[in-house]
């Protein structure tokens, strides 16, 4: 009775050039609402900027060069400490994952250092080591430990028992293990830990650059608010979100292209 | 086969699993030859040990008293194919395959590992990966992996139990043509009487824990063997015995 029976159509199946439309329209909305407000609400510009005066302060900070620069900083900081804390956090997960004796010993420490909020001594650590790049690199290091110690204890216990059982009847030496058991199996969990790394470390170079700095975009925003400069301060959020979602795009890629085979279809 | 050494010889091996009151005795003192080229099925009630005694002789356990002599072997090479496939999911099928001869350093691995690929009957299934493969394609790709590096001592513990029971019958077939074709030495662990005799030269019947050997039976089945052979009466006189011993 039924020639055919169609699947439901599936919008996120569809063209991709149907997603891009939404997407544009969306933000399109946006920025009509925002202008709107900042037009018809009589605001002034140093508390609600319009699009279209964030738009002339970026054109303004793009051309003399200091955005770039800026961003810049605030980039090297946050991949500098991202690299240092997840590589740390690697090797002492690894160890802990591997050794009750390390967990026991080191767990309350690291537990209780979580309930420190790093807003509150990042002071500390810039009357330490200078207001320079140094403090920055080293908040976003400690931010980004966490996240990627728990994922690296976490993937490295999940690889399977049998699979080990099946390394050992084969002699497989210690070092093949890692290389071919333990490290494919962990790379899954460790990589959503770096994601979460890869986004805090912006969040803490910037914590860092709020508290004392004469650089970076953290900086940016602080010379904006001081001088009501608020549009100013706009462009440095904008760059921010701009730099997060990019270190988090670069590890979202190389999920993508390390895990290929969890994204296969049944 | 008389004049043959033994490839394995077990003495008096006993496993004990610690426990709370004085530990959990797995195995005791089970002793037995196995000769080059024999396909020996141990059989028992669960529980009884066999799955323990296969980790042995795999090397993942270690028994608490008595030993295992490969004789001039001393560290065998062993193929060992689990109750479950066991693969690395990260990994396509002909790298799965591949894997022991890799951890070897054998140079003509890829060579080697397509041969099995056309042995198991999994030609052009080599890029795919394990979770696009169905449990008995798994399987095959198990046995292929513990194949590949030629071992000295074939060991399946289970390795159809996974399976609906139509698969679990055309595995035996395909199991028992590859025997043939490669002769290796096999210790399979099984539930089943009929998987014992389909495939087996003898089998070993283990009490329930702790395990001890009860009886070691001859199959004089002529081989190669065909699923007819499964309803004749000689079939069916040494599925009773085997019954009656695990009872």
């Amino acid at each position: 009775m039924f020639a055919h029976i169609e699947p439901m159509p599936n919008l996120t199946k569809r063209a991709p050039s149907l997603r891009l439309i939404l997407g544009l329209v969306a933000a399109a909305l946006f920025l009509a609402g925002w202008q709107l407000t900042a037009r018809l609400g009589g605001l002034p510009s140093f508390i609600l900027p319009s699009p279209a005066d964030v738009w002339t302060r970026f054109l303004l900070v793009l051309a003399d060069g200091s955005l770039l620069s800026h961003t810049l900083v605030t980039l090297t900081e946050a991949l500098t400490g991202l690299l240092a804390g997840a590589v740390f956090a690697t090797l002492m997960g690894y160890l802990i994952a591997r050794s009750r004796v390390l967990e026991n010993l080191l767990s309350p420490y690291l537990v209780a250092s979580q309930a420190i909020p790093l807003v509150a001594i990042a002071p500390l650590l810039v009357i330490w080591f200078g207001p320079g790049m140094f403090s920055k690199f080293l908040i976003c290091a400690l931010i980004v430990f966490f996240p990627v110690l728990v994922n690296t204890v976490v993937g490295v216990r999940a690889v399977p028992a049998a699979l080990h059982d099946l390394m050992t009847s084969l002699r497989a030496s210690r070092a093949q293990s890692l290389l071919k058991l333990e490290v494919p199996a962990a790379l899954p969990v460790f990589l959503g830990g770096l994601r979460i790394g890869a986004t805090l470390s912006v969040i803490g170079a910037v914590v860092g650059e709020l508290v004392g700095s004469d650089r970076g975009l953290g900086f940016l925003v602080n010379v904006g608010r001081g001088q009501y400069d608020t549009a100013l301060v706009f462009v440095a959020v904008f760059a921010l979100i701009a730099l997060a979602l990019t270190l988090y795009g670069i590890v979202a890629l190389a999920e993508k292209k390390l895990l290929v085979w969890q994204n296969v279809e049944r | 086969m008389t004049t043959v050494p033994p490839i394995l010889t077990l003495r008096d091996l006993s496993a004990t699993f610690p426990d709370n009151n004085g530990g959990l005795q797995a195995l005791e003192r089970v002793s037995f030859d196995v000769h080059p080229r024999e396909f020996v099925a141990l059989i028992g009630p669960s529980g009884c040990g066999k799955s323990t005694l296969l980790r042995i002789l795999a090397g993942i356990l270690r028994p608490s008293a008595g030993d295992v002599d490969f004789g001039d072997l001393r560290q065998p090479r062993v193929g060992m194919v689990f109750q479950q496939a066991n693969l690395m999911p990260w990994r396509t099928t002909l790298e799965n395959i591949m894997l022991p001869l890799e951890l070897s350093g054998d140079a003509d691995a890829e060579t080697r590992a397509r041969a099995l690929i056309e042995l198991v009957g999994l030609t052009g299934f080599e890029h795919n990966w394990p979770r696009e493969l169905s449990g008995g394609m798994a399987q095959r790709v198990a046995i292929a992996r513990a194949l590949v590096h030629d071992p000295d001592l074939l060991l399946l513990d289970e390795p159809f139990g996974s399976l609906d029971a139509l698969t679990r019958e055309r595995m035996w077939m395909e199991l028992s043509r590859i025997w043939q074709a490669r002769q290796n030495t096999v210790i399979m662990v099984t539930h089943s009487i009929s998987e014992a005799l389909f495939l087996a030269d003898r089998v070993l019947v283990l009490t329930a824990r702790p395990g001890r050997v009860k009886l070691d039976l001859q199959v004089d089945l002529p081989r190669p063997r065909a699923d007819e052979m499964r309803f004749t009466s000689h079939f069916g006189n040494l599925a009773r015995n085997l019954k009656e011993a695990i009872e």
